[in-house]
């Protein structure tokens, strides 16, 4: 028994560690690749002869790379805002009122966060042409201002978590809605909100199907996905550079993450649990 | 539980903004769709042609091909990733040693872009001078042509899935944890071995978590788009800078998805009666899914 259990051990984190080596092994390659020179990039040879770190200024030299980033924290910046702003209150309605028809409005809510996008994009692209707004990011940013289905969602499930004794309380001292919106419900869901505040901008960050339908040809107007997924249509042998690239788009979310890691932990479990 | 009308006017007001949103960018859209698809439009003439673009669609062999496509990601990705997640959640529970390490490294990939998680896999896989052909042949296995192969470029992309499944597996092991011990010590107290414990309590208790990530799995998997465009692009080392022409899907339409199809025919040849057409028929698969998932909540709501 004893023996077994051992052996046990042994095979779990043998498995472990394997896993592990997989999930590690394409950050390794990236890496090494990106600091290959040119020459070398061309072989099979996969420890670079000489550390070429000036692989990342010639990235920031030969793209629109600095623009782009600009463009996609704009982006990213202004929806998550303006998703604040109308989902927190829709959230807030469908979680704390008695009212009828409240179920239907739920189920609403979760039909819209599972459309997928391309199904209305055609009539959705003709009232953005008409206004002369293609060729812009802001058919993507506006629509933030009327909520944002998988927010709402998000939002509404830890809302209906706070016992209704608290709000009510409040309301025979004779509090308002917004009241007890902004001094009792906001601090009580700082988790919720922080999480599907990271969500959203996460989203924007790596959002490559809306720009992609939107920002136009011109590459000043571009996000860092557009920009990257031409890059290597631009340097077509170099993947030393475009490896670069990708190591440059990815560092900013990973130093977000290590920052914040709790609240990714904590939504991402938000986004699982209630089901 | 009375509803008060004085309420529901208040609930109306705070749930106003979303209401115009859903009328702009969902129940409008989504009429509008239905009439275009009787027309013929290209941004400029309208012309109405009654069936032309229903009967067209159903005789265009990439509509098939983007439809298999499709489905076969749902059939086997979803499922992958699924079960791959799920034994890393459980693999994390019974290890100890350094796991939150783990933890954090496992988690990390589903962070990165996922423009830049596939350009990267199309340079770790291409066969030339990718990393992963030459550990293989260290070993002695020619590896395949990976994303150059028609047969190889979908089960690439699920080796995609499987490294940014990170997020699954946070969920599955939350749903693991919250497993009450006590159940487990009386099934060992009966003895009931690993498998019978998982079999017979872990999974009745964490169904409805892996419920949930299979449905929503699989309306991703509808939508699928970028990364399946990227590595097209990216492998074939075409471009898509409008005027320039790339037609998504290589290798042979191995990676046309049903709404990059819908994509190319609505926004890049501006055929855009029929791809309402496409959008129609992807309506149709999502809402499928959809009322699957609608049909969980209301059963889980009506539990709490």
């Amino acid at each position: 028994m004893r023996r077994r259990r051992g052996l046990v051990w042994i095979a779990r984190h043998a498995i472990a560690i394997a896993l592990s080596l997989m999930f590690l092994g394409p950050v390794v390659f990236i890496v090494l690749t990106a600091l290959m020179t040119d020459e070398q990039a061309l072989t099979s040879r996969l420890w670079p002869d000489q550390w070429n770190w000036g692989n990342f200024a010639e990235v920031f030299a030969r793209s629109e790379l600095l623009t782009w980033t600009a463009n996609t924290f704009l982006y990213a910046s202004l929806a998550t805002i303006f998703m604040l702003m109308s989902s927190i209150p829709a959230a807030y309605a469908l979680s704390r009122f008695r009212f009828r028809g409240s179920k239907v409005a739920f189920l609403v809510v979760i039909s819209a966060m599972m459309l997928p996008p391309q199904v209305v994009a055609v009539p959705i692209y003709l009232v953005w042409a008409r206004l002369g707004l293609t060729d812009s990011l802001w058919p993507l940013i506006l629509p933030m201002l009327f909520g944002d289905a998988f927010s709402i969602f998000l939002l509404r499930q830890f809302l209906i978590t706070i016992p209704r004794d608290y709000t009510d309380a409040a309301r025979v001292d004779g509090c308002s809605d917004l009241r007890i919106l902004l001094t009792i419900i906001l601090p009580m869901a700082r988790p919720a909100i922080a999480a599907v505040a990271l969500f959203s901008f996460f989203y924007c960050w790596n959002d490559y199907y809306g720009p992609l339908l939107y920002a136009g040809v011109d590459q000043e107007g571009w996000t860092l996905s557009l920009g990257l997924a031409t890059f290597k249509a631009f340097h077509s042998v170099q993947w030393n550079l475009t490896m670069a690239a990708t190591l440059l788009v990815t560092a900013p979310v990973i130093v977000v993450f290590l920052f914040a890691q709790k609240v990714f932990i904590e939504g991402v479990t938000l986004t699982g649990v209630k089901g | 539980m009375a509803f008060t009308r004085r309420e529901g006017v208040r609930a109306l007001l705070w749930l106003s903004p979303w209401l115009v949103g859903i009328a702009i960018f969902f129940v409008y859209p989504l009429a509008s769709t239905v009439y275009f698809s009787f027309h013929r439009y290209d941004l400029f003439t309208l012309e109405f042609i009654g069936l032309d673009n229903w009967r067209y669609a159903f005789s265009d062999p990439r509509l098939l091909q983007s439809g298999l496509n499709t489905l076969w990601l749902v059939v086997f990705m979803v499922p992958a990733q699924v079960l791959f997640a799920l034994g890393v959640a459980q693999l994390l529970t019974k290890v100890k040693s350094g796991s939150s390490l783990l933890r954090t490294l496992f988690y990390l990939p589903s962070l990165v872009p996922t423009v830049a998680g596939t350009v990267a896999f199309v340079y770790l896989l291409n066969p030339a001078t990718g990393p992963v052909n030459q550990v293989l042949s260290w070993i002695g296995i020619t590896g395949p042509d990976w994303f150059g192969s028609a047969a190889w470029a979908k089960p690439s992309l699920t080796l995609l899935a499987l490294w940014g499944a990170g997020n699954t597996v946070m969920i599955f092991l939350a749903a693991l944890l919250d497993v009450p011990k006590h159940l487990y010590e009386a099934a060992a107290i009966d003895g009931a071995g690993a498998w019978r414990q998982f079999r017979d309590i872990t999974l009745p208790v964490i169904s409805p978590v892996l419920m949930f990530s299979a449905v929503t799995g699989v309306i991703y998997a509808v939508q699928y788009f970028t990364q399946a465009m990227i590595a097209s692009r990216v492998a074939s080392g075409a471009t898509d800078s409008a005027g320039t022409s790339f037609t998504p899907g290589y290798p042979d339409g191995a990676l046309l998805t049903l709404p990059q199809h819908l994509f190319q025919t609505g926004f890049r040849d501006w055929s855009m009666g029929l791809a309402c057409v496409h959008a129609l028929l992807l309506f149709a698969v999502s809402m499928v899914f959809t009322l699957v998932l609608l049909r969980q909540f209301s059963r889980a709501e009506a539990a709490s």
